[in-house]
């Protein structure tokens, strides 16, 4: 029996803050000079947030979602790093969230659940991630800490890389390569181009001309996996998002009028076995059955949604979502890509500021930059990056994905 | 002894030298490659890593460490394969450790020259010159019951001189890395008259497994490289000459410096690479040189007056460059030194001047950078000096002068039978020095000397 997660009292997001997907790419980046650290994203992203809701008097608790800091930077105890981004947040509740990098998606949902049970009227919930404190291969074993470890010996040096290559080669094999890598590769090229249109993007500055040539090299795998190029996987990210999670009460608190947040209309968090295998290689079952979830609760269907953020962690999955959600048979996804519907202006807008492959993977703050993307989206603010909104169809989908599709939120939001 | 069997005891002579690191680097992990063959792992595997000085094989050790890593990391993909059977061994950074150690494992730094007797096979990368050559050869080679076969990793001496006078029945042969090892593919073969096949067969083993570039050469001092090099040199030290006419001293070096680089599209200007080299390096390669090849006067007064006033180039063990005929900043030259007043004269008090009149470069401009990474590289160059050809300039006029002595020194490589072919010169300019295109090529057809 599906659970139906539609809340007992209206909840609403506000005054969302991203700070720049730091990494290659970016031309402030450069892999030997000293960077900014896990505080400075956290309070910048933090600070941009109280600042817009009348500052930490109005915040009654914290919650953070991170992945690894305890291996990319040496930091645990994450909660107590909240309360450093203001003086006002001192002695405040505060609670650290992980589940691989869906843990920015736990955090929203923490946030939620602790709005819904009216021990908060406003929750800060903060996303973060710094990763490029060591090298890609390195940064490997940590990310590989998301999967099972006793599969860690027998898996890539690239283990996830590895896992959706493996994904790639068993959607090859069933449905056809050729069609299936252009797919891929288009959705390259829509992932750079939206994040051209967003100043905080890791892709922002890319101005490559031919993308689509450029993400069709073949894969290479004596230096990487079998089925994917370097363009197929989201790149090394560092980057926080913050966002308030309110009630009614907390959006009046803070001075906010409706129509500058978005209200949470519901959830879907489904939880796979980390120890078994995915049955099928070509299905994302968990992503399937918590978006299922997600607009059974909301009662709506596909056909509302002006936009989904998905967790395009690689090409494939970008394309395997699309699929799990319904919008294309099991094989077809690739030509759903391929005929522009999940392109801006197409039938159904996908990450429009770029996505995990284009706006950039802070791993633990993907969930909460999903849920400030369609804030911005959903209420005009989205700058260059908006996309045309028919009141027929006002909501937003956020999937965000832990592991190789084992810990997964996704959550519906209606224009407020 | 099959390949696999000669490595197990390796020693490299002059080992925490420029050169003699990289060699130890490639063999090293070459030999350690081995011993973790399943069918190797009862052998032992040994190199002696010889040199003269302890600080300076502590300083090998820390480069080894580093490199071996580097190395590891970008092999994880094939090294978690080798270490598949290690249940210990579990995340990238465990088998890179790993790896390293065991390279690490193999190398024995010592400063005891007869370390290297118990050797089958040596690597010689001493410094050039050939009474040290021979003196260290005949201490461990001549008469070593375990008969070593040597490579000797001369960019100049005649293998057949070394093999006769160290009296090694050919178990010798020219090895002639690039510097640095680790990075250039090139490698130079050469056969003295003597060195026996087996010696031959052994060496390009090696090298394919190193994944290096060959090209022989024939056993003429100087071979290929330096072949073109040291004449290449001396032609920009006969324009100084020239230009000295009419220009200051270190306007003439500056001025061929820079007609060598963005004129010519080449990677660096002459003087800079002379300095990459080091002038006491490029003197010794033409002092074995020009008694071994009579009548080509290959001799510089200008290199030896710098050199007798403390002027020698070379890079610091960062990698840094030091000064030498140009003075560096930030690995950048920034001077020229002047012999006569014995400073460095900034490029500011003259580049403007002398840019001026070596006048402009053809438009649109082509970098060696743009040049070599270009999608339909020949045309560019064609075109590139086909307009260069048509401006009447002083810069012009240089670069057609050196561009054409460049393609008659390659063409006398092969004429010389130096070089099996007009390829084999350009392939160890393009692949070891990094050119654009090949000295014996269509852009420059005049002729320079008499």
């Amino acid at each position: 029996m599906t659970t139906t997660n539609k809340p007992r009292r209206k909840v609403f997001v506000t005054a969302g803050c991203n700070t720049i997907s730091m990494g290659s790419g970016r031309k402030e980046f450069h892999p030997k000079k000293p960077r900014p650290g896990l505080e400075d994203y956290i309070q910048e992203a933090g600070r941009a947030v109280l600042k817009r809701i009348g500052g930490a008097k109005n915040v009654d608790e914290g919650v953070i979602g991170n992945f690894m800091a305890g291996r990319f930077n040496s930091q645990g105890n994450l909660a107590a790093l909240i309360p450093s981004i203001d003086e006002g947040l001192m002695f405040k509740p505060c609670t650290r969230v992980e589940g691989a990098c869906c843990s920015g998606g736990l955090a929203l949902i923490s946030g939620i659940k602790s709005v819904l049970a009216e021990t908060a009227e406003t929750v800060l919930c903060v996303g973060v991630e710094v990763q490029n404190t060591v090298k890609a291969l390195y940064g490997a074993d940590i990310l590989a800490t998301a999967g099972w470890s006793r599969e860690r010996k027998a898996g890539h040096a690239y283990f996830f890389p590895g896992k959706f290559s493996d994904r790639a080669g068993a959607y090859f094999a069933k449905y056809g390569r050729e069609r299936t890598r252009k797919a891929m590769a288009r959705w390259y090229r829509g992932a750079v181009e939206n994040a051209r249109l967003c100043p905080t993007a890791q892709e922002y500055h890319n101005s490559v001309k031919d993308l689509e040539a450029q993400a069709l090299v073949e894969p290479n795998p004596r230096s990487f996996v079998e089925h994917l190029n370097v363009f197929d996987c989201s790149k090394v990210s560092d980057g926080a998002s913050a966002i308030a999670i309110v009630s009614e009460e907390g959006l009046k608190a803070a001075g906010i009028p409706k129509n500058e947040a978005v209200e949470v209309v519901s959830w879907g968090q489904v939880e796979a076995d980390l120890t078994r295998p995915p049955d099928d290689l070509t299905r994302l079952e968990t992503t399937r059955r918590a978006a299922e979830q997600a607009l059974m609760s909301a009662g709506i269907t596909v056909n509302d949604l002006a936009t989904v953020e998905t967790h395009d962690c690689f090409t494939i999955a970008g394309i395997l979502a699309a699929e799990a959600l319904g919008l294309a048979a099991p094989g077809e996804g690739p030509d759903f890509v391929l005929d522009g519907h999940t392109a801006r202006g197409g039938r159904i807008p996908f990450n429009t500021t770029g996505g995990l492959i284009g706006w950039g993977h802070p791993t633990g703050a993907t969930g909460v930059h999903q849920a400030v993307t369609l804030l911005e989206q959903l209420t005009g603010k989205a700058g260059a990056s908006q996309i045309e909104l028919s009141p027929k169809r006002p909501y937003g989908l956020s999937i965000n994905m832990g592991g190789d599709d084992k810990t997964v939120v996704a959550v519906v939001y209606r224009k407020g | 002894m099959n390949y696999a069997e000669r490595l197990e005891n390796v020693a490299v002579l002059g080992a925490a030298g420029k050169m003699g690191s990289g060699i130890v680097l490639l063999v090293g992990m070459e030999m350690a490659d081995l011993g973790l063959k399943p069918e190797n792992r009862s052998k032992k595997y040994v190199l002696h890593a010889v040199d003269v000085s302890h600080p300076a094989l502590s300083g090998l050790m820390k480069y080894l460490r580093e490199q071996v890593r580097k190395a590891a990391e970008k092999r994880i993909v094939a090294l978690r394969k080798v270490y598949a059977d290690r249940a210990d061994l579990i995340e990238n950074r465990d088998i890179v450790e790993q790896y390293a150690a065991d390279v690490l494992d193999v190398i024995r730094p010592v400063t005891i020259l007869e370390a290297a007797a118990e050797a089958n096979v040596i690597f010689e990368a001493a410094p050039e010159d050939m009474e040290l050559k021979l003196r260290l050869l005949t201490r461990v080679a001549s008469d070593s019951p375990r008969q070593p076969w040597v490579f000797t990793n001369t960019s100049s001496i005649p293998i057949q001189e070394v093999d006769a006078k160290a009296r090694l029945e050919g178990r010798i042969m020219g090895f002639h890395f690039y510097n640095p090892p680790a990075v250039q593919k090139l490698v130079e073969l050469i056969r003295g008259q003597a060195t026996r096949p087996e010696v031959a067969e052994f060496a390009e083993a090696l090298a394919k497994s190193l994944r290096k570039t060959v090209v022989p050469a024939s056993d003429c001092a100087g071979f290929i490289g330096n072949g073109h090099f040291m004449r290449d040199m001396l032609h920009a030290f006969s324009e100084v000459e020239r230009l000295g006419r009419e220009l200051p001293f270190v306007q003439a070096v500056y001025a061929v410096n820079r007609v060598s680089q963005d004129f010519l599209v080449r990677p660096m200007g002459i003087f800079q690479l002379v300095d990459y080299v080091g002038l006491d390096v490029c003197q010794c390669i033409l002092r074995v040189m020009d008694p071994r090849l009579p009548g080509q006067n290959l001799r510089s007064p200008l290199l030896e007056r710098v050199l007798g006033q403390g002027v020698k180039g070379g890079q610091n063990h960062d990698g840094s460059q030091k000064d030498g005929l140009l003075r560096y900043e930030k690995s950048r030259p920034a001077g020229v030194y002047d012999p006569e007043a014995k400073r460095y004269a900034p490029f500011s008090e003259f580049q403007a001047d002398c840019d001026k009149r070596l006048g402009p470069l053809p438009e649109p401009a082509l970098p060696w950078k743009a040049a070599v990474k270009h999608p339909l590289k020949d045309k560019a160059l064609a075109e590139f000096f086909g307009k260069l050809e048509g401006l009447k300039t002083l810069g012009s006029e240089l670069a057609r002068r050196y561009g054409a002595r460049s393609r008659e020194i390659g063409l006398k490589l092969v004429s010389d039978k130096v070089a099996r072919s007009a390829d084999d010169v350009n392939e160890v300019l393009l692949t070891g020095f990094y050119h654009a295109y090949g000295p014996i090529n269509e852009y420059f057809s005049e002729r320079v000397t008499p």
